[in-house]
């Protein structure tokens, strides 16, 4: 089970208790949205958006259009790992703010912010542009964190030898970052970053299709196909942008992410070969095509070689210290200082508007939390439901999971809000049909994280106790109760924490959409934030969007993190 | 002439304030060209970090290390170390992890294949460039981590326990490799530093052996073994020398306030238990039990025992501590109350290791922390972190796991794992 073992290798941070760094986090949160807010004011009241063809021959450009975004923000998202989590690894006192920062950020619902940059960015810049990178920081924010989480681990679990080893054979920065930290990180970055472009793809989509009222954000690109498809009906339109929407995924999946995993092997510590290697058709190619030999031996191999020769000097080479470094209070506090001002200037200007928001509206607020907390729970029972048995069906039986495997995979990487302004078509239909719409939204985008968490969890209970309870002749009710359920208790939280984060975040899309024209709204916090954002109503927008972010890191630290801990501790099979 | 390297009373203190042990107390010790040292001791007596020291890749709190009579700045660009581990790079091959060692110096890439495949020739493993290290087994695995060693040709070729993650034959082989290579000056190499816990394997080899002992880490003698080469094992003369110097590692025994230590928290050093089962410590009565006049050599129970010197030394501190047994000389010999637990049922070994370790501080004081306690629970953790104040934090732990194991022996005391809690044995034991 490769595949599965790959993905949760990163733990959840180290567990702490809700403490000061997570209160100056969050007033850097409510700071930044408020300046988001602050410059929304000068908005346009209606942003045109693109006009989108539905042409099937538009869908190569669009398909280069979406994957770009999604490059891009990759790029930045790995550059910004490289760099932060180097940081945070090397020097004690900046890795004291700088982990819980993250850890807070990666809890914040992303797409609560949607709206506020998308309309911060339209009042400072030109229109093209403002949603270009609104959705290349709305993806950068979906992709960063856990690039961030796997390197900083990586780096700071390097095995003490090889660190010796480096610094007694006089590796200078360079050197280490190239043979010894980029190659031990590697596969946790590959993996993680497979992992990243899945959930980004989640957020391009919705950043492509965001429209509220008069200000049409949409962007070309393979999201806006689809929604524009649904919004005309045309279900001609809506096969091709789906089929179109997977062979990219499919062809990213071959062409890239197997590749890049195969060639990986080479970097596992195990000092045993592996059973059974990824494996990846286009790289056994790529490996036989002299073309490909011919390229690495007279391109890469030279191209590495002038960089040493750039980067590594004889005699300057400099021993790296192995302990690692506590940097200069005073530079700390100086930087400290001029931010915290700033930062409490902005509390209280933040608090001012807060206080004119009318009671009425505190009231909606508090009712929409509730009622999209419902949906929420909702979609993860209904997720529970159906994962557990599934996925223990292919976790424990090799035969299955060959199968069925493949296809998970695929299915998990299509993003839940491209198919969604085609679901809605069909539900609107139905009575209720928008609460279903909302929860199948939620559902559709957090099952997989729960899936392949009870995959893995099942797949890793050691065969010698499922043969005890064979031998015990345990019923089937027994045996879950025994073995199965308390083994796979602390991966179904695992799965659980990301899954319902995942539901709050699609709450944006899910309970406020426009189709065909009309806008189509629930009860929710989700809603609420949507229309603020269409009509104009800062005031609300600011403090719906930290209700909700409040609400949810709320209940990551107060109810999540005990049950993680808890799971940690009694039922870990370690 | 300047030694070749020189240690000036070094000190390493590990931990802040009250918390602050003493990995080494103050080394000071020349070694001089030509010489093949061994830097021999228990686990824990600070050889590793002084080698560490030794080639720069720590700084001492006190002390100077003088190279050529020059005060040493950063990791020192001489040495070099071969690593009990290997330490090789798993994604490089076995050609590519000696280059690399050639490349951090700037050394052209043409220049750099040469050596590398000179090198891994002269080891043995023509052939095998290619290969990745998982590939190989562990005596060519460290043959790699040799020939990177000496591409770099060190002056001063360090072995922090090289042979000891080795298979028994690889290791003798490698072992006679190196002392070929030595003795024939094929190697820039000017001197030799092994560190070691295996007695045998420092005479073996080494011209001279520097005996560390630990609690704290320091230099308790330095012999010079003048046997000549090839060495035999089995030869009187052999034995003789590694008689002596398991004498002075073994039976080092202290006046009796020194030798059991004080409570943790009282002003003095708290005597560590040591690390031994109680399986093994009955093992070894047995065994003595049965020997002609109760006694042996300490430097046979390795052989006869199939233990390592560690094990060796743990287990002849923990009889000597307890009063099972005495050492002098290299020799141990049972006491009348070994003899007595040797010989003695299940139970009445239970009450007379019962008796020997009430007599610790460290369990005196875990005793009596435990009855002062509300309803006789002690949080496992709560007595941790008091431990904590005497050992560093991975050693208190052990400390407490062994305290465990062997109240739990005595019935003492009793350990619940689900809670973490230590509570006090009311004679009544449940049976769980």
């Amino acid at each position: 089970m490769n595949f599965f073992s790959g993905i949760f290798k990163v733990q959840q941070p180290a567990q702490r208790a809700f403490g000061w760094a997570d209160a100056a986090v969050i007033a850097i949160v409510v700071v930044l949205l408020y300046v988001g807010v602050r410059l929304a004011f000068d908005t346009p009241a209606a942003i045109e958006g693109p006009s989108i063809s539905l042409k099937p021959e538009v869908l190569p450009y669009y398909a280069i259009r979406s994957v770009g975004r999604m490059a891009a923000a990759y790029a930045l998202s790995l550059v910004f790992a490289l760099v932060y989590g180097r940081v945070a690894a090397y020097h004690r006192r900046a890795e004291q703010i700088m982990m819980p920062l993250l850890d807070v950020l990666q809890s914040v619902p992303i797409l609560s912010f949607l709206p506020v940059v998308l309309l911060s960015l339209s009042a400072v810049l030109p229109q093209s542009i403002a949603a270009e990178l609104a959705s290349i920081v709305l993806i950068f924010t979906s992709q960063a964190w856990n690039l961030v989480f796997v390197w900083y681990q990586s780096l700071t679990t390097i095995p003490n030898e090889l660190n010796e080893a480096s610094a007694i054979f006089r590796f200078n920065t360079w050197m280490r970052f190239r043979t010894v930290e980029l190659p031990f990180a590697a596969i946790g970055l590959i993996w993680n970053s497979m992992m990243s472009w899945a959930g980004g793809w989640f957020f391009l989509m919705a950043a492509e299709i965001f429209t509220v009222g008069e200000r049409d954000f949409r962007l070309l690109g393979l999201g806006a196909y689809l929604h524009h498809a649904a919004d005309q009906s045309d279900y001609g339109a809506i096969a091709w942008g789906i089929g179109a929407l997977v062979l990219v995924i499919v062809l990213l999946d071959q062409l890239v992410w197997r590749p890049l995993l195969a060639w990986s092997d080479r970097f596992s510590l195990e000092m045993v070969e592996n059973d059974n290697p990824p494996t990846s058709w286009f790289y056994d190619l790529l490996q036989r095509a002299h073309v490909a030999r011919w390229l690495d031996r007279r391109v890469r191999q030279p191209l590495l070689e002038a960089i040493d020769a750039l980067l590594v000097r004889p005699g300057g080479a400099q021993s790296v210290p192995l302990e690692r470094r506590a940097s200069r209070p005073w530079l700390t506090y100086l930087l400290i200082l001029p931010v915290g001002a700033g930062i409490i200037y902005g509390l209280e200007q933040a608090g001012e508007m807060l206080v004119h928001v009318p009671a009425a509206q505190w009231s909606a607020i508090a009712t929409g939390v509730g009622a999209t907390l419902l949906r929420v729970l909702t979609a993860l029972l209904v997720a529970l439901g159906w994962t557990i048995p599934v996925g223990v069906l292919i976790g424990t039986n090799p035969a299955i999971a060959a199968i069925l495997q493949p296809l998970v995979q695929i299915a998990a990487s299509v993003p839940a809000t491209a198919l969604f302004p085609v679901l809605l078509l069909v539900l609107l239909q139905v009575p209720g049909g928008l609460n279903i719409a909302a929860v199948v939204l939620m559902l559709m985008g957090t099952q997989w994280y729960l899936l392949f968490n009870v995959i893995a969890g099942a797949a890793a209970i050691p065969e010698d106790l499922r043969f005890t309870s064979t031998l015990l002749h345990l019923s089937r009710w027994e045996r879950w109760r025994t073995l199965i359920l308390p083994a796979l208790f602390p991966y179904i939280i695992t799965g659980a924490i990301t899954a319902s984060g995942g539901a709050w975040n699609a709450s944006i899309v899910a309970e406020y959409f426009q189709l065909g024209g009309e806008s189509h709204q629930v009860t929710g916090v989700g809603a609420l934030i949507a229309s603020a954002t269409a009509e104009g109503d800062f005031r609300l927008l600011l403090a719906a969007t930290l209700s909700m972010i409040l609400t949810v890191v709320l209940i990551n630290r107060l109810f999540w993190r005990r049950l993680y801990r808890r799971a940690e501790e009694q039922f870990r099979m370690e | 002439m300047a030694h070749l390297l020189e240690l000036k009373g070094i000190t390493q203190k590990y931990g802040r304030g009250d918390r602050r042990f003493t990995a080494v107390d103050n080394v000071s010790l020349a070694i001089d060209e030509g010489e093949f040292v061994a830097l021999l001791g228990p686990s824990g007596c600070g050889k590793s970090t002084l080698l560490r020291i030794i080639t720069g890749l720590n700084q001492p709190v006190e002390g100077q290390v003088l190279y050529r009579g020059q005060p040493l700045r950063g990791v020192n660009p001489h040495a070099t170390i071969v690593f009990q581990t290997f330490a090789l790079f798993p994604w490089l091959t076995v050609q590519q992890n000696v280059e690399v060692a050639l490349k951090a110096r700037g050394v052209p890439p043409n220049l750099r294949t040469v050596r590398a495949i000179d090198l891994l020739d002269m080891v043995g493993l023509d052939g095998f460039e290619t290969a990745f290290p998982r590939e190989l087994s562990g005596g060519m695995r460290q043959k790699v981590g040799f020939a990177r060693a000496m591409a770099v040709e060190p002056e001063l070729l360090c072995l922090d326990e090289a042979f000891s993650a080795l298979d028994v034959l690889s290791a003798e082989s490698l072992r006679g490799e190196l002392l070929e290579l030595w003795q024939s000056g094929s190697i820039p190499t000017k001197a030799i530093l092994m560190v070691t816990h295996n007695i045998e394997e420092a005479v073996f080899m080494a011209d001279r052996v520097i005996v560390m002992d630990k609690q704290p880490g320091r230099v308790i003698a330095d012999q010079k073994i003048d046997l000549p080469h090839p060495r035999q094992r089995k030869s009187p003369r052999f034995l003789e020398v590694l008689d002596r110097v398991y004498a002075t590692l073994a039976g080092q025994t202290q006046p009796e306030y020194v030798e059991m230590g004080t409570a943790p928290g009282e002003a003095g050093v708290t005597r560590a238990l040591p690390d031994v089962s109680i399986g093994e410590l009955s093992g070894l009565l047995e065994f003595l039990n049965d020997m002609p006049a109760n006694r042996t050599d300490v430097y046979r129970l390795e052989q006869e025992l199939n233990l390592s010197t560690d094990d060796v030394l743990e287990l002849t501190e923990a009889a000597e501590l307890l009063g099972f047994a005495t050492i002098a000389k290299g020799d141990i010999m049972l006491t009348p109350l070994g003899e007595t637990f040797a010989e003695a049922s299940i139970l009445a070994r239970k009450e007379i290791f019962a008796s020997r370790i009430r007599r610790l501080p460290l369990f005196k004081w875990l005793l009596a922390m435990l009855k002062a306690a509300d309803k006789g629970r002690l949080d496992r953790d709560v007595i941790r972190l008091a431990l904590e104040l005497e050992f560093l934090p991975e050693d208190a732990a052990r400390q407490v796991e062994i305290a465990i194991q062997w109240g739990r022996y005595a019935e003492l005391l009793a350990y619940d794992d689900n809670t973490e809690t230590l509570y006090q044995e009311t004679g009544t034991a449940v049976a769980a």
